[in-house]
């Protein structure tokens, strides 16, 4: 085709013009490019580079060491050791499912863990460790060592968990730990980073619980780099945490220990308070169980075992169990009325064996009566109508206010679970919870430790020493913290006229060392270490008009949980008081036969710091004492586990 | 004007041809390339294995393609570039039979030592069929409706099968690269006019519709649309990647965080970093000063090609050099705006950088093509 070289020539023009306006067009755009890149690289690069920071770096936390527990003489109570668990490394393992098999040839697998971690595996990246088996043992670990090679992507990984050396004789004292749970977490304002590790484990029960802040310590952290599948390139740097604090406890594990097994297997609890510092030497109650058990998961039937024995081996009845304090209370309403001037400690009541108030009679627990009693008789032969008389006396409140005093119905701050406050009633409060006017036979029944009254063992025993004392001894459960001694307990004194006190003692001492004394048979022999008491046998159930007729059936006669419950309290060296000691057994009958010759055998203990010579025992019941001596020492667990030096 | 009325005497012939190559732009295109290796180096942590060896490999081949392209005189490229057309056009056909579909969307043809994907190779056999077109074209037949329909049909044929792939990056560039060789061809202005003013009308109806009773599109369409034009508002699926390449380019700041120190590349973060997305690394590593280096050597490209056209009078020649220089501007100026969050993810590759075979060995034979036309210009 010919071309009009004109016309061409214009076209080329035209095109020209065209080509640098749309080489204008394309080095404009060109500059918005690099306007963008300059707004996005300089403008609003710090915030880019923040951006860039939090999707690379991780912080991961690393899980604080808890704080050890140790008895007053540096025995480990409470430690961490290492633990095993297997972990599987999807992308390092290739054929799952070969590898599994040959690690279940070596290791039993729980099947319904292996279900769950499969599953998680299927759900995570191929990088990360799921963990297998849990709390393998050493022999476990190192088979699978041994056969590495035919494992691909198992290891063995090390942790720490925490054990319990003592095992059952702490288990209501240092409680256990266990993993975090949702219901914990719900528990806690705005919980700590550290508890959403998983397997975290804090404390459940009793002190682990209570003292969880002390404790638990402070997470360390480190930084890590990390890819956008979230696997670890590299730790960038590292803080490293503080361990908890370790804990002393001002418990005697020996002690605990021969308590835990003199106890046995009765529904029952001792405490043994140091009167001097408010240190409890020993904080018992029977039966028990092995904390151990519940920190590596408890099995359901173990659990269930626990929970439907009717002996409730998981409550801690020394500190959580009230009890009608029973005649153990009759000291405070005599202290109650010699304080008031009421009477003095020579004036006598006559006790035919009943006493009348508002119309209702209220016996006392001899039929016949006790004739003319005064407070040393009173409190030795435990005549009830001289208390009934004495009470309507001074009046409820006047009681309640003294057994206040000598706390009782106060709750005592120690870092145990459910530390039961007990109760000392008084008008107001059976007006306020009840809605009903205070009745005069009401304080009868209190002046005896019955009706509305209530005590825990640990109360009791902080009673004893304070009547040992005349002052106002705190109990104190953890000695030092991280080697820092907390205060002692050895408090201010109660402000009693001390004539008082000496008399109540003086009546005490001839409980356990009158002939006729209820607890004469469970008095100590050793001049050194003379022990005073009271004895308490507290109803559970009335005793109708008729049956008193027809004569109260004999305990043995009646069902355990409707039997009377047993209590004795004590404190010795009569003359220098050493120790409190104060023992309740459930449904165990009569003060003076079920309880009295544990409190003994518990402050024999004590005093001796060893099992007491027989010469401490009286002669006719020594070949007993020796029997049950040897019982013990077989039965009692030998632990050899070595002892931190720690004091 | 056919060829025999070149004063054919008056060019370079035999070996004496590489010396008057266009020496600037065969530099601008090394340094570009040695950007690429240097990128591809970076992100496979410091090694010339998976990506940057074979790119270097395969650019000395496409320089090797170039030179021998450029030895060739032009009106050789013009009296093929209709059979160079036919040719890509059964490909395009034949890939829709027996291709592969690739990781993104391009169907490809193994040739066993390499992957041949015809709409790379179509981008530039249209390019020289329009130049060749408006040679052959008498001046005052260019604006005529039925004479403009022709190469309309030239450029929707390839887009349309490009676009069935599914491909949509690339059959925008052809579209583009097309419509721009046309208005540089001399197609009058208000023809250009109408296809804008239709295209914003269509675009502004089917949005105005939503919702009201004549709606053009379906529901699922618009939100489609939605996050196609606004990925941010799905920012862990589709904006993911551009969230992420825009934290890794800001993060570069004015210097960069050094050379393979990019953390956003390095751990993954971006997506596709030795391919679509290797500008934000180049950013990320080396800042605004490299992101803006490379952009003006881009710049630089353009310039130099758009030079070569206007020194040249043979209307194939500078057509062909323009064509090609549109094509290369909206391959990096899509890639740059996308990877900065100013266009939608489309897959086009950065050129001469992204890693990537066949895009690099054409572009290489179509710069051959601009050398020729440098080379054998009537002088």
């Amino acid at each position: 085709m010919r071309r009009n070289p004109r016309e061409l020539s214009i076209m080329q023009r035209k095109t020209s013009r065209r080509a640098l306006f749309v080489g204008g067009l394309q080095l404009a755009f060109a500059g918005g490019l690099a306007m963008r890149m300059r707004y996005l690289q300089v403008d609003q690069a710090d915030q880019f580079r923040l951006l860039a920071e939090e999707n690379r770096i991780n912080i991961r936390l690393i899980p604080p060491a808890r704080g050890k527990i140790f008895d007053r003489n540096g025995r480990t109570l409470a430690q961490n050791v290492p633990s095993y668990r297997i972990v599987i490394v999807r992308e390092d393992a290739g054929d799952v499912d070969a590898v599994v098999a040959n690690l279940s040839k070596l290791v039993d697998l729980d099947p319904e863990e292996l279900n769950r971690a499969l599953a998680e595996m299927k759900r995570s990246a191929p990088f990360l460790p799921i963990t297998l088996a849990d709390q393998v043992s050493w022999e476990d670990v190192s088979r699978i060592a041994v056969n590495a090679p035919a494992l691909p992507g198992i290891t063995p990984e090390v942790g720490l968990t925490r054990v319990y050396p003592r095992g059952s004789d702490f288990a209501h004292v240092v409680g256990y730990v266990g993993p975090v749970s949702d219901y914990d977490l719900s528990r806690i304002e705005d919980p700590e980073p550290v508890l959403r590790i998983p397997r975290f484990q804090i404390g459940k029960v009793g002190l682990e619980a209570k003292s969880e802040d002390l404790l638990r310590g402070k997470a360390g952290a480190k930084r890590v780099e990390v890819n956008a599948t979230g696997r670890v390139m590299r730790e960038l740097d590292r803080r490293e945490g503080q361990p908890g604090a370790d804990l002393q406890l001002s418990v005697d594990a020996d002690l605990q220990g021969y308590v835990q097994a003199r106890l046995g297997q009765e529904s029952a609890s001792a405490v043994v308070i140091d009167c001097e510092t408010g240190d409890l030497r020993a904080i018992s109650s029977s039966p028990t169980f092995d904390p151990n058990l519940f920190v590596r998961g408890i099995s359901v039937a173990d659990y269930r075992d626990l929970t439907e024995n009717t002996y409730r081996p998981l409550a801690s009845k020394s500190v959580q169990g009230t009890y009608p304090p029973g005649s153990t209370f009759k000291m405070i309403t005599a202290m109650a009325a010699l304080e008031e001037g009421l009477i003095g400690p020579d004036d006598t009541v006559y006790c035919p064996g009943h006493l009348e108030v508002a119309d209702r009679r209220f016996h006392c627990w001899r039929r016949g009566g006790h004739g003319h009693v005064d407070l040393q008789n009173s409190l030795k032969q435990s005549c009830d109508v001289y208390y009934y008389d004495l009470a309507l006396k001074v009046g409820i409140d006047k009681i309640s206010a003294m057994a206040r005093r000598f706390g009782l119905g106060v709750r005592h701050d120690l870092p145990m679970s459910a530390v039961a406050r007990g109760l000392a009633p008084d008008k107001a409060w059976k007006q306020q919870v009840h809605k009903q006017d205070w009745l005069i036979g009401d304080t009868a029944n209190a002046s005896i430790g019955q009706g509305y009254m209530l005590a825990s063992p640990l109360q009791l025993a902080v009673m004893s020493a304070r009547l040992a004392t005349g002052r106002a001894v705190v109990p104190r459960l953890i000695k030092s913290i991280d080697g820092v001694e907390t205060p002692t307990g050895a408090g201010e004194s109660l402000g009693l006229n001390e004539n008082n006190l000496r008399q109540l003692r003086r009546a005490m001492y001839a409980v356990s060392n009158d002939r006729r004394g209820t607890a004469y048979g469970s008095r100590i022999i050793e001049d050194a270490f003379r022990m005073a008491g009271k004895t308490g046998t507290s109803q559970v159930r009335n005793i109708t008009a008729a049956e008193r007729a027809a004569g109260v059936i004999n305990n043995r006669d009646l069902p355990w949980n409707r039997r009377d419950h047993a209590l004795f309290v004590c404190f010795a060296p009569f003359d220098r008081p050493k120790y409190a000691v104060s023992v309740v057994v459930e449904h165990g009958g009569g003060g003076s036969t079920a309880a009295a010759p544990v409190a003994r055998d518990v402050m024999l203990q004590a005093l001796y710091g060893e099992t007491p010579p027989l010469a401490a025992y009286p002669s006719k019941d020594r070949g007993r004492i020796k029997a049950q001596q040897e019982r013990l020492e077989r039965e009692r667990p030998r632990y050899d586990t070595p002892e931190s030096g720690r004091a | 004007m056919s060829y025999l009325e070149y004063s054919v005497k008056s060019t370079p012939s035999g070996p004496r041809k590489i010396l008057y190559l266009n020496w600037p732009l065969t530099l601008l295109l090394i340094s570009v390339a040695g950007v690429g290796f240097l990128m591809l180096y970076s992100v496979a942590g410091g090694s010339f294995t998976p990506w940057a060896e074979p790119q270097i490999k395969r650019f000395a081949l496409g320089m090797a393609v170039m030179l021998c392209v450029a030895m060739v005189p032009i009106w050789f490229w013009r009296n093929m570039a209709a059979v160079a057309y036919g040719a890509s056009i059964i490909l395009l056909i034949s890939v829709e039979f027996f291709g592969s579909v690739g990781m993104g969307a391009q169907r490809w043809i193994d040739l066993g030592f390499m992957r041949l994907q015809p709409s790379e190779v179509t981008k530039i056999t249209m390019v020289m069929l329009l130049a060749a077109y408006y040679d052959w074209l008498p001046a005052k037949r260019t604006s005529r409706p039925l004479w403009v329909l022709l190469p309309v049909l030239f450029i929707l044929l390839p887009t349309f099968l490009v676009l069935r792939q599914p491909d949509l990056g690339t059959s925008i560039l052809l579209l583009a690269a097309g419509g721009g060789l046309m208005f540089l061809a001399g197609v009058h202005w208000a023809y250009f006019a109408a296809v804008i003013a239709a295209g914003v009308g269509l675009v502004t109806a089917v949005f105005r519709s939503r919702g009201t009773d004549w709606q053009l599109l379906k529901d699922y369409q618009y939100r489609r649309i939605d996050t196609f034009l606004d990925p941010a508002s799905d920012p862990l699926g589709a904006g993911y990647h551009i969230t992420q390449s825009k934290i890794a380019l800001g993060s570069g700041g004015w210097t960069g965080r050094g050379f393979m120190q990019g953390t956003q590349s390095r751990l993954n973060f971006l997506p596709e970093k030795h391919t679509d997305f290797i500008f934000t690394t180049l950013a990320e590593e080396f800042g605004f000063v490299g992101g803006f280096s490379l952009l003006a050597l881009y710049a630089l490209i353009i310039v130099f090609c758009i030079v070569t056209a206007l020194l040249t009078r043979d209307r194939f020649s500078s057509l062909v050099t323009l064509g090609i220089a549109i094509t290369f501007f909206l391959f990096f100026a899509v890639n740059m705006s996308m990877v900065m969050g100013l266009a939608p993810v489309v897959g086009v590759p950065l050129p001469m950088v992204s890693y990537g075979g066949s895009a690099m060995l054409v572009l290489m034979g179509a710069f051959g093509i601009v050398q020729s036309a440098h080379i054998h210009r009537p002088r």
